[in-house]
């Protein structure tokens, strides 16, 4: 394909993207972009930025072969890129580093973010904590019930969680009262947006702080296996570990790349959290324009996942643009799928993977078979599941 | 001349006072007797909320006052119809339409800017529809004789207020404070100056909005504003009333509101 570069100046990828904000916001994001241009350009800012991830992160995460679970599954090799190991226990981490070395820079001393299942609530109060930050977290109550080990991780590290009881008292309610809290605050805080959502340049900032993901198995495979793997995979809610790995992979032919969104109770059910690959049409939410689930007025609808991170009506707008040119697939996964393959790599690898992640191996597991035994699929293992062990004994019907 | 230019002109330099309620706010069968209600109490111009399950700009009074109106699933197409049936009995006041891009762009520019004008909407304000991405629906409500109208805010630095200033229309919604509907810390002081910075770029009237809560606020924000915009105080109000008791409530605090202005 030609040379991808986007999004354009105005964040747009396509169609998809731009900067839907209330007026007062404009000028803190046009603040943004300007500060994030000036240190894309200084090499300063990412030596130190890769010396974090280094030192700190515990960054370049292995890859490693999947063999007993290859083995059982008969077809293709399945690896996965460790993500779940790195400080914090999951992706998120890379990216609220950046943004945080950002805020730095911009003299910002208070940050904020929204968080889902928490991993992103956990990194932004680590970065916080690093750094010497006040920051609050905003979380929907809902989430707060079933993600109750992060949440006491971010008030150990000393960061305000603000439980969020509007709407649906998931994700995306916890992102609109962060951007009421930036619009009320905004000359002295930065918003760590831990997707790869929102408005420009957020999404494009995401992916870049993130792109360490495939960058590093770009240089991992051919080490491991001789060359680039047939296919990648990653889940998405918001997009951003599936962004920061196909990103660097979207110029490499012959890469196949996969997006597993949550199926729920089934795409048939309409109680899932699937924009791509449920039939969803396009919308504006969070600040840009992009696949959105919502009904024929407009509103937003509610979402089911098993997994909170997940538990998002919309998606990032460069998958939406990478669906529509046909560089990425994005197919679902239902919760008893990825619970399924939680189990399966507890028992056969010996890691506990998260939920979200777990979305994408049952994606691998189940096409494994069906591919020859030389072929490759590289997972993004993008978190650890300790988070979900109440809820996983829950459907167990067990109290911990 | 357009229902708002008119509006302005017949007030002869005197201000403008700009109720907002969300419709279908508490039930979508009281919104066009409410909405008359504003006009007894002496409301120039009506804003009419349009509910969206994801407000992002408001405070938790008008966030509540959406979720009232989206128990009755209230849509576009059905406060289009509130307007229609209030228009039967109204054609001087204006109706602005102030909410969400998103039921919009899923209606389709073109046939909500017909349906709208149809309806007897004269302007039309999506809160997250900056002028950067606003160039189809301005042409589309243009078209339809519509004004768009946009918002400017303290943070807004001169070089996007002169850029505000070609697209607006009807006329500007200055935003208070930094900060959602509803919030408590307006300085009066703050907005005259900016009011004034203001005037050498924007030729079309001057409204000023969010966290007006009292007659006294809307008198000293009257002295440099062409409208004031009341909203959360308003939408309080109905939430305390009853069904039977909102109108006589909204009406009599409009009132209020309307003597104290200048």
């Amino acid at each position: 394909m030609e040379r991808y570069d986007l999004p354009d100046a105005k964040g747009h990828f396509g169609p998809y993207g731009g900067v839907y904000v209330a007026e007062t916001l404009m000028a803190a994001l046009d603040e943004l972009k300007n500060e994030y241009e000036r240190v894309k350009a200084d090499p300063t800012f990412w030596e130190e930025f890769r010396q974090e991830l280094k030192h700190y992160v515990g960054r370049p995460s292995p890859i490693y072969h999947a063999k007993r679970w290859s083995e059982q599954l008969g077809g293709a090799q399945i690896f996965f890129k460790r993500e779940d190991l790195n400080h914090t226990g999951a992706h998120k981490i890379s990216n609220a580093i950046g943004q945080a070395l950002l805020a730095r820079r911009m003299g910002k001393k208070r940050v904020i973010a929204e968080t889902g299942a928490g991993q992103h609530g956990v990194a932004t109060a680590t970065v916080a904590a690093r750094y010497g930050m006040e920051c609050f977290v905003y979380m929907g109550s809902e989430d707060i019930k079933r993600q109750s080990p992060n949440v006491f991780r971010m008030k150990l590290l000393g960061a305000t969680v603000v439980p969020v009881e509007s709407g649906s008292k998931t994700l995306k309610d916890a992102l609109n009262e962060a951007m009421r809290d930036w619009v009320t605050n905004v000359d002295s805080t930065f918003y760590i947006l831990g997707t790869a959502a929102g408005p420009h340049p957020y999404p494009m900032m995401v992916r870049d702080f993130l792109s360490v993901i495939g960058e590093e198995s770009k240089e991992q495979m051919p080490e491991l296996t001789g060359r680039q793997p047939d296919v990648v995979v990653a889940c998405v809610g918001g997009g951003s570990n599936a962004i920061g790995m196909f990103y660097p992979y979207i110029n490499v032919d012959g890469v196949r790349m996969v997006g597993v969104e949550a199926g729920g109770h089934g795409i048939d059910s309409g109680m899932h959290a699937a924009p791509l690959s449920g039939g969803a049409g396009v919308g504006v939410l969070h600040g840009a324009k992009s696949y959105l689930m919502q009904d024929a007025n407009g509103q937003v609808v509610e979402t089911h996942s098993v997994s909170a991170g997940l538990d998002y009506p919309g998606v990032g707008p460069e998958h939406s643009y990478l669906k529509d040119i046909g560089r990425a697939e994005y197919v679902a996964i239902d919760d008893k799928e990825a619970l399924a393959a939680f189990h399966d790599c507890c028992h056969l690898e010996g890691i506990i993977p998260a939920l979200e992640s777990s979305h994408a191996l049952a994606w691998a597991a189940k096409v494994a078979p069906t591919m020859g035994k030389d072929k490759v699929i590289l997972v993004n293992l993008s978190g650890r599941g300790d988070k979900d062990i109440n809820t996983v004994a829950g459907l167990a019907g067990i109290t911990l | 001349m357009s229902r708002i230019a008119a509006c302005f002109a017949a007030l002869q330099g005197k201000k403008a006072l700009i109720p907002f309620i969300t419709a279908g706010d508490p039930h979508p069968s009281r919104t066009v007797e409410l909405m008359h209600g504003l006009v007894d109490g002496g409301a120039d111009i009506i804003e009419l909320g349009v509910p969206f399950s994801d407000p992002m700009a408001d405070g938790p009074v008008i966030q509540r006052a959406s979720e009232r109106a989206l128990v009755h699933k209230v849509g576009l197409r059905d406060v289009l119809a509130m307007v229609a049936e209030f228009r039967k009995t109204n054609t001087t006041t204006p109706v602005v339409l102030m909410g969400y891009l998103n039921p919009v762009f899923v209606m389709g520019y073109a046939a909500f800017a017909a349906a709208a004008r149809e309806a007897g909407v004269d302007g039309v304000l999506t809160v997250d529809c900056p002028p950067e991405e606003a160039a189809d629906l301005s042409a589309a409500l243009i078209a339809a004789d519509l004004d768009p109208v946009f918002l400017i805010a303290p943070t807004t630095p001169e070089a996007r207020v002169r850029e505000i200033a070609r697209h607006a229309r009807g006329y500007v919604y200055y935003v208070s404070l930094k900060g959602v509907t509803g919030a408590g810390n307006l300085d009066i002081d703050d907005v005259a100056r900016k009011i004034a910075a203001l005037r050498a770029h924007i030729q079309v009237p001057i409204g000023v909005g969010f966290g007006i809560r009292d007659a006294a606020t809307a008198k000293a924000i009257s002295v440099t504003a062409d409208a004031v915009v009341v909203g959360s105080r308003l939408v309080q109000e109905i939430e305390a009333a009853t069904e039977q008791t909102a109108k006589e409530r909204l009406t009599g605090l409009v009132a209020e509101l309307k003597a104290a202005i200048l």
